[in-house]
Formats: structure tokens, sequence, C-alpha cells
């Protein structure tokens, strides 16, 4: 597969037969292997993303869960080929409809990007151009890739607009992005991202920067658009609460590794990786009496220039033994289906009920005041 | 959503804040416009509480936590501090007074002066003051320091950027601390941080609230983080006062259709919840042209004749529990209905 693949999705070409096999297998749409991506930088490697197995089919929807820093953006953009190649080691495959996107040049990547996959980022104000007009940023791609005249691509816009439920949308294409909300601005990204048509949608924390009530908006939004349009949506937050509700599957991601795997009702009715747990503890619950104290993480996530030699998560965990910190547990099937995840002594296990016994509660909401580093 | 009225207001002496029909306005430009950030709006706040204020962007909720501060000074209103009247006190005894009421915010690293290192931003506020001798602010800044969770020596050779988040949030934590404050203004102070570090944030909050006395204003948007960390909560919508109860009573029986918008918007973490239907459609109107009477009503499902003439005034529904709503929700939990995307507000 060494020439650029040109995407010819149903809404672009009539079935050319030379690409009929792409749509006939029942392959997954996104498939990662062993992918690795890591950095040269003047204090030494950064292992951001060590080896990552990932699958998705086209429809579903995948929530990516870690905390600041565990290496979930820096997977979601290498998955998509938005890193520099300069200082970038990437290792392993990446295969989009069967097609090895790892080889391809950037320039060969173009004709991925917006028609295939496209991201909303967080932060809505600086990913727009402040001095474009709305109208003009949604028209960009469509003109790019999809060779659309002007008026076309206006009244496309137009009509991407009011998509995404945005009122006035006539109006609004006139509009500078300072002239609107953190809500607003935030839909019109998801305008542009929609805008080609992409197969595989990434959001990297689509809503850490909006109102609780405007992010159940967004979420909703883009779930019915995945709806709609049989789309693939990979959601990447750090927050257990947000991935809940909305996707089909959950991975989490810890110090650039995939620690558990799950479809998302078994994972919280299951939670195996302590990472996990601890995790989902940490979210204040409206159940609880105020005042409750809250599950705390001790420490930061790893170094990931000297990663720890065990498993990443031991410095922090409350329940590692010895050989955690000595062998990096593999990951492991779970026994229900999909389900896997890398501990020694995961939740359940008798060394982790015996841990937990003798750990009074105090113990894992305390400040830890010596910081990990 | 009006929340005039002062039903809710309490007597007694130890009352440390009182805020009584709060205005605070700024001017649009040359338009001779106005925005009406702060309509009137009373509550108080007693020593050791912890008060929650609730509400979407732009609701006024910074707002008036600055204007407790008078960082500016309010429109119109009164704020008793400590038995004192700020709003008409001198500049000099203003900056004074500021040494008892600290604010701590969003951003915690933008709030830190990137070129210095962290332990003289903690020390500066000893130095103006001028706070005991050398040795005294030394050993109070490293004290306060460890008692975060900052390692003092570290914080002498560092910068802000060589922190994360969460450490920088505790460091201005720390700062707000030296002076030994009476009140501490949190405006979303863990909005920017990751769950887990939100989690040590909160649970540090409460610590130093009981070993220092402190009484805390918590400002912010989800009414999880409020809930654990507040013993009362006002929840503010463009402006006014809808609902002002004891946390907990405010989540057992929300009164008011908002509060009800804003807990069913919390993402649960429980797929089996199943998704909650959006909850309310839009966002809020402009503060230079709010709406007539009750301003939450164009986006409200309760919504009556009378809520768009009228604007109603906080009344006491069950003890402490106080809802400014012509027609508030008495069944709880309440479903809430979809209202048509046509009536998206701009």
């Amino acid at each position: 597969m060494s020439e650029a693949h040109v995407p010819s999705g149903p809404r672009y070409a009539m079935s050319d037969s030379a690409h009929a096999y792409d749509r006939s297998l029942p392959s997954s749409l996104l498939e990662v292997r062993g992918l690795k991506t890591h950095f040269k930088t003047p204090r030494g490697v950064v292992r951001a993303v060590d080896g990552v197995d990932l699958t998705l089919q086209r429809g579903r929807s995948l929530g990516i869960v870690g905390e600041s820093g565990s290496g979930k953006t820096i997977l979601s953009r290498s998955i998509m080929g938005l890193l520099p190649r300069r200082n970038t080691l990437r290792e392993g495959e990446v295969l989009f409809e069967g097609h090895r996107l790892d080889r391809l040049s950037g320039k060969e990547m173009r004709s991925y990007w917006g028609r295939e996959m496209a991201m909303i980022f967080q932060d809505p104000m600086s990913s727009l151009n402040p001095l474009m007009k709305i109208g003009a940023q949604i028209a960009e791609p469509l003109k790019v890739h999809l060779d659309m005249d002007a008026k076309t691509a206006k009244s496309t816009a137009e009509r991407l607009l009011r998509e995404v439920r945005i009122p006035e949308a006539a109006r609004r294409l006139e509009q500078y992005p300072h002239e609107m909300s953190g809500g607003m601005r935030q839909r019109v990204m998801i305008a542009i991202a929609l805008a080609c048509g992409p197969t595989l949608l990434f959001a990297d924390e689509p809503t850490t920067a909006l109102d609780v009530t405007v992010q159940a908006q967004i979420l909703d939004l883009i779930g019915e658009e995945r709806r709609e349009r049989n789309m693939s949506v990979i959601l990447v937050t750090h927050d257990l609460g947000v991935v809940a509700g909305r996707t089909d599957e959950i991975a989490v991601m810890y110090g650039g590794k995939l620690v558990e795997k799950a479809p998302t009702a078994t994972l919280f009715a299951n939670m195996r990786m302590p990472y996990t747990e601890a995790l989902f503890e940490s979210i204040p619950k409206l159940e609880e009496p105020s005042h409750s104290r809250l599950r705390t993480i001790p420490g930061r996530p790893p170094d990931l220039v000297n990663p720890p030699r065990g498993c990443p998560f031991a410095p922090r965990c409350v329940y590692a033994r010895d050989r955690c910190y000595e062998e990096p547990p593999p990951l492991v099937p779970a026994g229900t289906p999909d389900h896997v995840y890398a501990c020694w002594y995961p939740v359940g296990s008798p060394e982790y009920h015996e841990r937990r016994k003798e750990l009074g509660k105090e113990d894992l909401v305390t400040v830890t005041l010596a910081e990990v580093s | 959503m009006a929340g005039t009225g002062k039903a809710h207001l309490r007597d007694g002496d130890d009352t440390l804040l009182r805020v009584e029909d709060l205005v605070v306005q700024f001017p649009v430009g040359r338009t001779g416009l106005t925005v009406n950030a702060v309509s009137g709006i009373s509550f108080d706040v007693r020593k050791g509480e912890t008060l929650g204020l609730v509400g979407e962007s732009g609701c006024g909720k910074s707002t008036t936590g600055r204007a407790i501060m008078q960082l500016p000074r309010p429109t119109a209103g009164s704020v008793r501090f400590e038995g004192n009247e700020l709003t008409t006190m001198a500049r000099a005894d203003m900056r004074e007074a500021r040494t008892r009421m600290q604010m701590i915010f969003q951003d915690p690293i933008s709030s830190l002066n990137p070129r210095r290192k962290v332990r003289d931003i903690v020390m500066e506020p000893l130095n103006i003051w001028k706070r005991g001798a050398k040795d005294d602010r030394a050993r109070v800044v490293d004290q306060t320091l460890e008692e975060v969770g900052i390692d003092p020596t570290r914080a002498s050779e560092s910068q802000a950027h060589q922190f994360s988040g969460g450490q920088c949030q505790r460091i201005s934590i720390a700062r707000s601390l030296v002076l030994d404050p009476s009140l501490i203004i949190c405006d979303e102070p863990v909005s920017a941080l990751d769950v887990s570090v939100q989690a040590q944030v909160l649970n540090l909050l409460e610590d130093l609230k009981e070993r220092h006395g402190l009484t805390l204003i918590f400002i912010a948007h989800d009414l999880a983080v409020v809930k654990n960390i507040s013993d009362r909560v006002a929840v503010m919508y463009l402006g006014k006062l809808c609902e002002v109860a004891p946390s907990d009573e405010l989540y057992r029986a929300p009164l008011h259709p908002y509060t009800n918008v804003l807990l069913a918007s919390i993402p649960v973490p429980d797929p089996g919840a199943g998704a909650t239907p959006v909850a309310v459609t839009g966002e809020p109107p402009s503060p230079v042209l709010p709406p007539s009477g009750c301003r939450f009503h164009p986006r409200c499902v309760n919504a009556l004749e009378v809520c768009t003439t009228t604007e109603p005034e906080l009344r006491e529904f069950a003890a402490g529990h106080f809802v400014a709503c012509h027609n508030p929700v008495l069944s709880s939990p309440v479903a809430v209905q979809v209202t048509p995307s046509a009536t998206d507000a701009g």
C-alpha cells in the first residue's frame, strides 16, 4: 500500500469496484496495533504512547480516559497523524479501513483529514481563527477537501450550522468567533469537523472548558450526529462521568499504556484496575452527603522519560506489592467478553480484599503531603 | 428568577458576611447600554460556614465574589464584613480589610507570576504588610507550604511552570492563607483540574477550613462539586438568586426548575443511569437586556403567565430552604422535559 489512498466513502463517489472491498469486509474501521509514539527531548526520550492496541467498529464510540499526562491526547493525534515528524518516533500500525496510515506522508494524510477523520479540540476559542468569519471557517474544508465552489460551500455551511442547532444560522455565518459564547463556538468547531462527513470523529476534551448545562448539550449533539451519520467517535476525557452514558467502550490510559479496556457497562459494573477504581472514586457523587471525603490519587503520573520498571501505577497504588514494582503486568482478559486489564492484584482479588481491609477509609482519602516526584 | 427578597437572611452574631441588595453594572462601551451582571442579590455567610455559589457562565457568580472584595466596588447595595460596611470604606481601610478576605482563582498557573520563585510569591503578602520579623515570615511561609503539600525547598528554587496545575492551585491556596484571613473566596478553584486532582484540592480546602477556622465562599458551575464542599448553596441565574438551601436539602428536594436543570446536567458516572435528556436548551440570554418578570422564564418548562411579568421573591418552603419561583417543582426528582430547540437562545 505505497500509493496514497483516496478515500471513496459513499458520500463522495459511486461505489467504485476497485474500492468495493473496503466496504464489504466486516473489518474494523480503525485498528491500532502496538502503537508507540516517543518524542526526543533534551531530557531524554518521552514515551508518551507506549504500545497501544485498539479496535473500533464503524458507528461505535470509544472513550479514552486518563489524567493529564497519561498520553490520551498524544494517542489520538498519533492515530490521526497530526504530530510533527521531527523528533517523533512512531512505531506500530494504524489501519483505517484496512489501509496502513502510519506509512503515509503528511501530504498523503491530507486526503484523510476532514473527509475520513476529523477532530474537535478542547479550547474552541484558540482553535478558531479570530480574524475569519465563522462562515468562511466552515466553508474552508468544504472548498479544500470537497472542491466545492464558494456558493455551494456557503449554503452547506449554513446547513451545517443549523444541524449543530445554532439559531439564526445565516446571521451567524457573518460573525467572528469573539461574538459567540463558548458553547456556540464549540458548536461551530463541531460543524467544521463534520463538514466533510468524516467516518471517524475525535473529540479531545470537547466540553472541559464549558459549563455543565452546555456540556450536556454538546455531548448529546455529538451522540446524535454519530447515530445519524453512522460515524465512529473517540471521546478523550479525564472524567469517567462524561463517558459513562455516552460511549460503547472505554479504554483507560495510564503512563502511555492502556491499563483497562471494556464495554462501558462492564467497566462500571466490574472495574478491575485499581487506577480505574481510583478515578471513579475521586468523582464527587450527588448521592453522597455533603462533606464526604473524596478518594484522591496521591502523587503524579509517572515521568515518561524514566517510566517505572514495573506497573506504571504502582508508585501511586494503595494495593501495590513488591511484584508490581518489578514486573510490568500484561493486559489479560477479565473473563467477560472484550474486557482486559493490566494488574497483578486486580480489584476483587484476594490480595486486593486483604489490603482493602487493612486500609481505613482515611488511607484512601488523605492528601499525601510528601509529593511523589 | 428573581431573587429579590431577603427572607433568607439570618440574624445572629456569628454572621461574618452579609450582602444586601448587591447590584453590579458595567457600561457597554459608549453605547449607553448596561450589563446587569448582578441585579440585587442578598445573602449571608456565618463564621465557619461554606457557602456555594452555583450557576452558568455569565450568571454573575464571579462578579459577586469580586464585588465582595470591592474589586470593583458594587454599583449599589451593602456588603458588611466582620461588622464593617465595605462599600463606603476608605481605600486604605479597604486594603487592610482585604487581608482578612482572600481569593483563589480558576486558572492556577496564570494566577502566579511566571518569573518569580514560588516561595517568594507566597511570601509577598507578608512582606507587603510587614508581618513579623524576617525569620517569622520565612517560618510562616514554609509551614503553610508544607501544610498544602508543597516542599518549601523546591518552592524556593522553582517557578510556577515547574509545578502541575494541582500543585499551582495549592500554591495559590498557600498564598491566600499566609495573612491568616477569615474568609476565602474560591472562584472556580477546581474547574481546570483533573478529577483526581480536584478531589485532592477539595479535601485540602476542607482540612484547612477546619484547622484555621475559615469561612469559604465556593463559586463553581458543577453542583456535584459544590454539594461536596458546601454547607449551604445559593443558585444564581442571570444576576439573581433562584434558590438558597442547605446543600443536602437542595439536592434532596430541588425546588427551582433551574436547579433541577443544573442537577440533571451533571454527568453521572453510571452507565445504567441512562442518558439524561438535555434538560435545558440554549444558553442564558444577555444580561444587557434581561427578560421581564422571572429572568429564567424563556428557558423554563414550568413557566406560567405570571412569570413573564412579575419577578418572584425568595420565600421559604421548608426550614432554611428558600426559592424564588412562582411555580416551583414540588415533586422530586423531576422529569425535566426537553423543550424544542427552536426556542434556543442565541
